[in-house]
C-alpha cells in the first residue's frame, strides 16, 4: 500500500479531526475512571455496612452496657419497667434453628451430592439439575409461608404437644433452603476430584461406595467443607423462615418445641412494630444486627480459608 | 515380599466380597433415595401452594387493592409496585455491576487495589439480606430522606444483588476470547472502542443470563422491604419513584401473617402471582443462554 493513499483518505481526515476535537483521547481517559468509581460502589457498600453498624450500634452501648448486653441473661427490650438486653436468648434461638437446619440439609445435601457425582445415570441428572435450581429460586417467603401452613401441621398430627411456633418447623424448612447450596457446591468439589484416582481405586478392586468414600470424599473434603460452612452461614442469617413460623418469645431455652426468635427475626419485629426513631429499641437493631452480620463475615471468611488453604491441587 | 503374600489371606478376602457388595447396594440406594426425597419435597411445595391459592386466582384477585375483607382483597398495588422497584433495580445494578466487571477485567491492574475490590465482592453477596435492610434504613431513609419511597428499596435491592451481577458479568466478559479483541485493536480501534463494540456484544447473552436470575432474587427478596419499612397495605398507586409503595412479598408476607385462614389463602394465591413472574423470568434467561450465548 502506497503511503500516498492513506494520507489522502477521507478516513483518515475524519479520524484526525476527532482526535484533534479532543473526543477520542478524553474518552478513553475519562472512562477508565468512571469504571473505577462504579467499582468503588461495592467497596462502599461495604464501609457503608459497617459504618451503619457501627455508630447506631455505639449510640445503643451509650444507653445499655456492652456487658449487659453480652452477660444479661434475658432480652425483654418492650418491658416499660425492666428492660433487659442480654443478646444470650436471640444468640441461642438462632443456635437452635442453624442447629436443626444443618441436621436436614447436610446429610440429604450430601448424599444427592455424591449421587449426582458418581452414580446417577445423565437423564437423572439432567432431571435434578432444574429441580435444584427451583428449589434454590423460590424465595424465602414461599418457604415461610410453607413452614407455617404445612410443615407445622403435618408436626403438630404427629407431635401434638408441638406449639404453633417452635424450633423444629421452621429449622427443617431452611434446612430444605440450603440444601441446593450444599449440592451443587459439593458436587463441584466431587466433580473436580480427577477420574484417574477413582481407576486407581477401582482397579485395586474397591467398590464404588469404597473408592468414594476412601478416594473422592476425603479428596474433596475441602469443597465439602466449605459448602456447609458456606450453607450454615445463610441459615444464620435466614429472616423471612423463622419470622414466620417460629414465633417471637427470646428465651435461652433449649426446648425445641416452643415459640423462639433469632437475631434476624427480633429485627423484624422491631421493623414491623411501632418502636420510633431514636428509641433504644430502634437502635437495639443495629446491635443485633452487627452481631449477625460478624458471625455470617467470620464465616464466609473461614469457608474462603478452608477451600483455599487445604486445596489439592492435581 | 514373601512375607506380604502370606499376610494376605485369600479364603477370607473372598468371604467378605457379598458383605462389601451389599453395603455398596445399600448405599446407592440410600443416595438415591435422597435425590427422591428432594425432588418430592419440590413437588409437594408446589402442589400444596396450587392447591390452596388456585381457587382465589381470578380477574379481580389480580384487579383489586388490599381489603380488610379477604374475598374483595387484591394483589393491584403489589404487583404494579414490584414493576416500579424493578424499574429502579434493572437499570441501577445492571450499569453499576457490568461497570464493575469491565474494570476489573479490562482496566485493573493486578495491585492491592484490585484484590480489595475483588475480595470485597465475594464477601459482600454473604452479607445476610437483613443487614442490607439495615443499611438502607440508614443511608437511603434516613440520611437521604428517601422515606419509604420506591427508589429507597430499590436502590437498596440494587446494592443487595449487585455483587452477583458483577460476578456473573465477569465470567462473561472473561469467557471473550482474546483474539476478537486483538482483531479490533488491529483495526485501529482504540480500547474502549473494543469495549462496547466487541467484547460487549459477545458478552451480552452470558450478562443477561446471570442478571435476570439477579433480579427475580430482588423480585422475592422479603427481608430488607420488612426493615426499610415499606407498607403493607396499600391502597393506590406510585406515581413517582418517591412516592411509598408496596411490592408482591410484602403482601404476601402480610396475608400469611394475619391468623385467618382466608388470608392464607390469599398468600398462596399472591405465591403462585410471584412464582408465575419468576418462573417466567427463568425461562427467558434459559432461553437467551441457549439462543445467544456463543461458545468459543
Amino acid at each position: 500500500m502506497k503511503t500516498n493513499d492513506k494520507q489522502n483518505s477521507p478516513l483518515k481526515s475524519l479520524l484526525e479531526k476527532k482526535y484533534k476535537s479532543g473526543f477520542l483521547g478524553r474518552g478513553e481517559k475519562v472512562i477508565p475512571i468512571l469504571l473505577f468509581l462504579m467499582a468503588a460502589v461495592s467497596v462502599m457498600t461495604t464501609a457503608g455496612i459497617v459504618i451503619t453498624l457501627i455508630v447506631e450500634t455505639f449510640t445503643f452501648f451509650k444507653e445499655i452496657s456492652l456487658t449487659e448486653f453480652l452477660t444479661a441473661k434475658e432480652w425483654y427490650p418492650f418491658s416499660e419497667s425492666a428492660a433487659s438486653y442480654g443478646i444470650l436468648p436471640l444468640f441461642v434461638g438462632t443456635l437452635k434453628i442453624t442447629l436443626i437446619a444443618s441436621l436436614t440439609a447436610v446429610p440429604i445435601g450430601l448424599a444427592v451430592a455424591i449421587y449426582l457425582s458418581e452414580y446417577a445415570p445423565e437423564t437423572v441428572r439432567k432431571l435434578m439439575k432444574p429441580v435444584l435450581e427451583v428449589l434454590a429460586g423460590v424465595p424465602t417467603i414461599v418457604y415461610g409461608f410453607f413452614a407455617l401452613t404445612f410443615v407445622t401441621p403435618m408436626l403438630r398430627t404427629m407431635f401434638p404437644s408441638l406449639e404453633m411456633f417452635n424450633a423444629i418447623s421452621p429449622g427443617i424448612v431452611v434446612g430444605m433452603m440450603i440444601i441446593p447450596m450444599i449440592v451443587s457446591l459439593s458436587e463441584d468439589a466431587l466433580s473436580s476430584v480427577p477420574d484417574s484416582m477413582r481407576h486407581g481405586a477401582l482397579a485395586l478392586g474397591a467398590t464404588k461406595w469404597e473408592m468414594t468414600w476412601r478416594v473422592a470424599f476425603p479428596a474433596a473434603l475441602s469443597g465439602i467443607t466449605a459448602s456447609i460452612v458456606l450453607a450454615i452461614s445463610r441459615a444464620i442469617g435466614e429472616t423471612m423462615i423463622v419470622s414466620i413460623a417460629g414465633g417471637s418469645t427470646p428465651t435461652a431455652s433449649l426446648d425445641l418445641t416452643a415459640s423462639l426468635q433469632t437475631m434476624t427475626s427480633y429485627i423484624v419485629q422491631v421493623s414491623t412494630g411501632d418502636a420510633g426513631f431514636g428509641t433504644t429499641i430502634y437502635y437495639s437493631i443495629y446491635a443485633v444486627g452487627f452481631t449477625l452480620f460478624l458471625f455470617t463475615l467470620a464465616m464466609n471468611m473461614l469457608a474462603q480459608r478452608i477451600s483455599r488453604r487445604f486445596r489439592e491441587e492435581y | 515380599m514373601e512375607n506380604a503374600q502370606k499376610s494376605i489371606r485369600t479364603d477370607e478376602m473372598i468371604k467378605k466380597i457379598p458383605v462389601r457388595l451389599l453395603k455398596n447396594k445399600l448405599y446407592k440406594g440410600l443416595f438415591f433415595f435422597a435425590a427422591v426425597f428432594t425432588f418430592v419435597l419440590l413437588v409437594v411445595l408446589l402442589a400444596r401452594i396450587f392447591s390452596q391459592g388456585a381457587a382465589h386466582l381470578s380477574w379481580d384477585f389480580l384487579q383489586n387493592f388490599a381489603s380488610r375483607r379477604p374475598e374483595q382483597a387484591g394483589i393491584k398495588a403489589a404487583v404494579i409496585g414490584t414493576l416500579w422497584m424493578m424499574a429502579v433495580v434493572v437499570p441501577v445494578s445492571l450499569l453499576l455491576g457490568v461497570g464493575t466487571a469491565i474494570y476489573l477485567e479490562e482496566y485493573a491492574k493486578q495491585n492491592r487495589i484490585t484484590r480489595l475490590i475483588q475480595m470485597n465482592i465475594s464477601n459482600l453477596a454473604g452479607v445476610p439480606s437483613v443487614v442490607f435492610g439495615l443499611l438502607g434504613l440508614t443511608i437511603f431513609v434516613r440520611v437521604l430522606f428517601l422515606g419509604n419511597s420506591v427508589l429507597a428499596a430499590g436502590l437498596t435491592m440494587s446494592l443487595l444483588i449487585l455483587p452477583v451481577i458483577i460476578v456473573a458479568s465477569q465470567e462473561a466478559v472473561r469467557a471473550v476470547p482474546k483474539e476478537l479483541r486483538e482483531a479490533s485493536y488491529g483495526l485501529g480501534a482504540t480500547k474502549w472502542q473494543t469495549i462496547l463494540r466487541v467484547v460487549l456484544p459477545s458478552a451480552l447473552a452470558g450478562i443477561l443470563t446471570g442478571s435476570i436470575l439477579a433480579f427475580s432474587r430482588a423480585i422475592g427478596e422479603t427481608a430488607p422491604l420488612v426493615v426499610i419499612g415499606i407498607p403493607a397495605f396499600v391502597a393506590f398507586l406510585p406515581k413517582s419513584v418517591f412516592d411509598p409503595f408496596t411490592a408482591l412479598p410484602m403482601q404476601i408476607y402480610n396475608w400469611t401473617s394475619r391468623p385467618q385462614e382466608e388470608f392464607h389463602f390469599l398468600a398462596a394465591a399472591g405465591i403462585i402471582v410471584l412464582l408465575v413472574i419468576l418462573i417466567l423470568m427463568n425461562s427467558v434467561a434459559v432461553w437467551i443462554r441457549n439462543r445467544y450465548e456463543k461458545k468459543y
